[in-house]
């Protein structure tokens, strides 16, 4: 379908702004193994801090990349099943929005005024531009779902009797999650650290901002994993040249992820002061409650592919896997989409690691936790958004994709990255080596009194991993930017997307085809779990912690 | 079958019924860990000014307890020295902003909050020196946050 020019613009640009960042953000990533492994045994590096590169490691992947391409994907996956366009006007104050936050966190983390990773944990303080940036941006991301909760409505009046289609219904559901989790960081950063940064207030509840924190942290994750499980559901089965196993399974997930996303985030807390152990153990089982609609997808997803193989040809027990299209430069999204998938199934696992409350207790900081976390980010979710960035790129500025074959093999390279750099740094968790510390200055110094030679190998078995994915991050700004900037040989502002057809296509339930009870219940389960973590916090935690004082790193006592 | 009042394939059903198994298996054992086995998990304290103060209390000749504060950029008390077979109750609190705090073979893993007390007993059989180290960024000297328990050494008696 044909899509209008000011619509189309919109989305290349909330592509392009955060992919060009993302060069930033890679370059980081790659940096920071090869401090860890104890290569560079300095503060910085071609004048940019370890801790800074840190922070717009974090920022500009976890949130400004995911978030833009939410919404930029939001915005085509509406147009196109609902075909009726987003409103011009909010769009582009949405748009503008996010891009003005985005450049004032950015200023203030290039100018080395906000080395507080992404965590931005108090009394740690940032300047007063970095916390606003932040909030303006997410205000900016929240403008999309008033307006397709709009178009949705007008959508289910003139097609009364048929289904939501279920892209929509991830889309939306997604955008549910979000609003709501940003509600406490929204909070905690207009109400608590901007005026206390700005020095109007004295201090700052630490355990407090945490919970509001996590409770926004957590849901953060399956808001940057619902566009990939979006794409996973409506266009891979297509792609590999079947059908969705089951439509109703789709909904079923992505209705659990409304339910459960929110309440789990005290599990980033279970080693925090403060928060009752009952409080922690409920989220404990919340979160693996949460668990389910991935074990859900991963049994769909098999069984699509197994019926495409077969489909496509393939014979016996494992003879389907060989006529899937892994090399079908045509159908590189095929590619994407593979590779995430392997990479989640680890992920997935070693989530569930961190979700128990006992075993948390072993790798809480460590870095087993990047080591898992970088299975699913950089897994499924940026291999996503990668591949449909090229495919959106290609389709609305009527481009062919630029290097085709290094397109088709760069998620493959990822893939193996990822898996040696996320083996690495689990085993060094295992052993106690920590998350956030630049070992090469201290622990991995041979000359320094803090010399830990056990944890050599697995960092360096790091680097490596960090090394091929720089290199695949590479190939893929040559083909992103490749295929932006050549020359348009194909009609422009189209939007096709390789829709799959249902397999088992279920009547409709009311239930699966009506948000209004989900997000009743998802309010009520939050409630439930977040009432008695917030009164823990009141009740245990003493006085709040004093401002920073300026020029020095302490805070004034 | 028959799942909400739908039809659902067979191998749908069986993956459903399996996902549900798996994690009543999951979430079974970690209720068993921490109820029959009274897994230690970090406790809530509440907060009062003589945390602040540290030290180490020698409560009887194989209990100890230790009043440990974090602050920019290292523990006190930085070095403690205990007798093989020690159990100690580690009281740990913050001076300024987040700290980690980590032993290094003990899995004891704690954070240090501003105005927060976290607690956690460990019980130390082996001889020989624990590190101790900072995992949660807390400034530009973090990576040198470090201490040392050192258990069962000939001139240890305090």
């Amino acid at each position: 379908m044909k899509i209008s020019h000011w619509l189309r613009n919109v989305i290349l640009t909330e592509l392009f702004i955060p992919i060009t960042l993302l060069i930033v953000g890679i370059y980081h990533g790659l940096m920071q193994t090869v401090y860890r492994a104890g290569l560079i045994h300095q503060s910085s590096f071609a004048g940019l801090d370890y801790y800074q590169g840190l922070t717009l490691h974090g920022v500009i992947n976890a949130l400004v990349l995911t978030t833009f391409f939410a919404v930029a994907f939001g915005h085509a996956t509406i147009a196109y099943f609902l075909k009726v366009e987003p409103r011009k006007q909010p769009t582009k104050i949405s748009m503008w929005l996010m891009i003005v936050g985005t450049a004032m966190a950015a200023w203030a983390m290039f100018a080395g005024k906000a080395d507080v990773l992404y965590t931005f944990y108090p009394p740690l303080k940032a300047h007063p531009l970095f916390y606003l940036g932040l909030a303006v941006m997410i205000v900016g991301s929240w403008i999309p779902l008033f307006d397709w909760v709009g178009l949705l409505k007008g959508w289910r009046t003139s097609h009364a009797g048929e289904k939501v289609p279920l892209a929509v219904w991830g889309t939306v559901i997604n955008f549910i999650i979000w609003f709501t989790c940003t509600l406490s960081v929204a909070y905690e950063v207009l109400f608590m650290l901007l005026p206390w940064s700005l020095g109007w207030k004295a201090t700052v509840n630490v355990a407090l901002a945490r919970t509001l924190f996590w409770f926004f942290g957590h849901a953060l994750v399956y808001f940057w994993l619902l566009p990939a499980y979006v794409m996973y559901y409506s266009f891979l089965p297509k792609l590999a040249g079947g059908k969705l196993y089951s439509d109703l399974v789709g909904r079923i997930t992505f209705a659990i992820f409304l339910i459960f996303s929110i309440p789990v985030g005290v599990h980033h807390q279970f080693s925090d002061p403060s928060i009752e152990p009952n409080t922690k153990l409920t989220q404990s089982l919340l979160t693996f409650g949460v668990a389910l609609p991935s074990f859900l997808t991963a049994f769909t997803m098999f069984a699509t592919l197994e019926y495409a193989g077969r489909k496509n040809g393939g014979k016996g027990l494992f003879g389907w896997i060989g006529r899937l299209p892994f090399f079908d430069s045509s159908r590189y999204l095929f590619s994407y989409f593979i590779c995430g998938l392997i990479l989640f199934i680890f992920g997935g696992f070693t989530g569930i690691v961190n979700a128990s409350y006992e075993l948390n207790a072993v790798v809480h900081n460590t870095a087993f936790l990047p080591g898992h976390f970088h299975m699913t980010v950089a897994g499924p979710v940026i291999l996503a958004m990668l591949g449909m960035s090229v495919y959106l790129v290609s389709q609305l500025k009527g481009k062919k994709v630029f290097a085709p074959a290094l397109n088709t093999i760069v998620p493959y390279l990822w893939m193996i990255g990822v898996l040696i750099f996320s083996a690495g740094l689990m085993w060094g968790g295992l052993k106690g080596e920590p998350r956030r510390t630049n070992l090469g200055l201290s622990y991995l110094n041979p000359k320094s009194d803090l010399f830990h030679p056990q944890w050599v190998p697995d960092t360096l078995l790091t680097m490596c991993g960090g090394f091929i994915m720089f290199l695949a991050g590479v190939f893929f700004f040559i083909v992103f930017f490749g295929t932006f900037f050549r020359k348009q040989t194909q009609e422009a502002d189209q939007l096709e997307f390789p829709v799959s057809e249902a397999l088992h296509d279920e009547r409709i339930i009311p239930l699966f085809n009506d948000l209004r009870p989900w997000v009743v219940l998802m309010v009520l389960i939050i409630l439930i779990a977040y009432i008695p973590a917030i009164l823990d916090v009141f009740r245990f935690a003493g006085p709040g912690a004093p401002p920073h004082v300026p020029n020095t790193p302490i805070p004034g006592l | 079958m028959q799942f909400l009042g739908v039809e659902l394939d067979k191998y749908e059903f069986r993956a459903l019924l399996t996902a549900m198994v798996v994690m009543t298996i999951f979430i079974f054992s970690m209720l068993y860990v921490v109820g029959a086995q009274r897994s230690d998990v970090p406790q809530c304290v509440n907060f009062d000014k003589s945390y602040l103060t540290p030290r180490v209390d020698k409560i009887d000749d194989s209990t100890y307890e230790v009043y440990m504060v974090a602050q920019m950029w290292g523990f006190q008390p930085d070095e403690i020295r205990i007798p093989v077979g020690s159990t100690v109750d580690f009281y740990l609190t913050s001076k300024d902003v987040v700290h980690g705090f980590y032993i290094d073979g003990k899995d004891v893993n704690m954070m240090a909050e501003y105005g927060n007390v976290t607690k956690r007993t460990a019980k130390f059989t082996t001889a020989g020196v624990y590190k101790i180290f900072c995992h949660e960024y807390c400034g530009v000297g973090h990576q040198n946050m470090e201490a040392r328990i050192i258990v069962g050494f000939p001139s240890n008696q305090q």
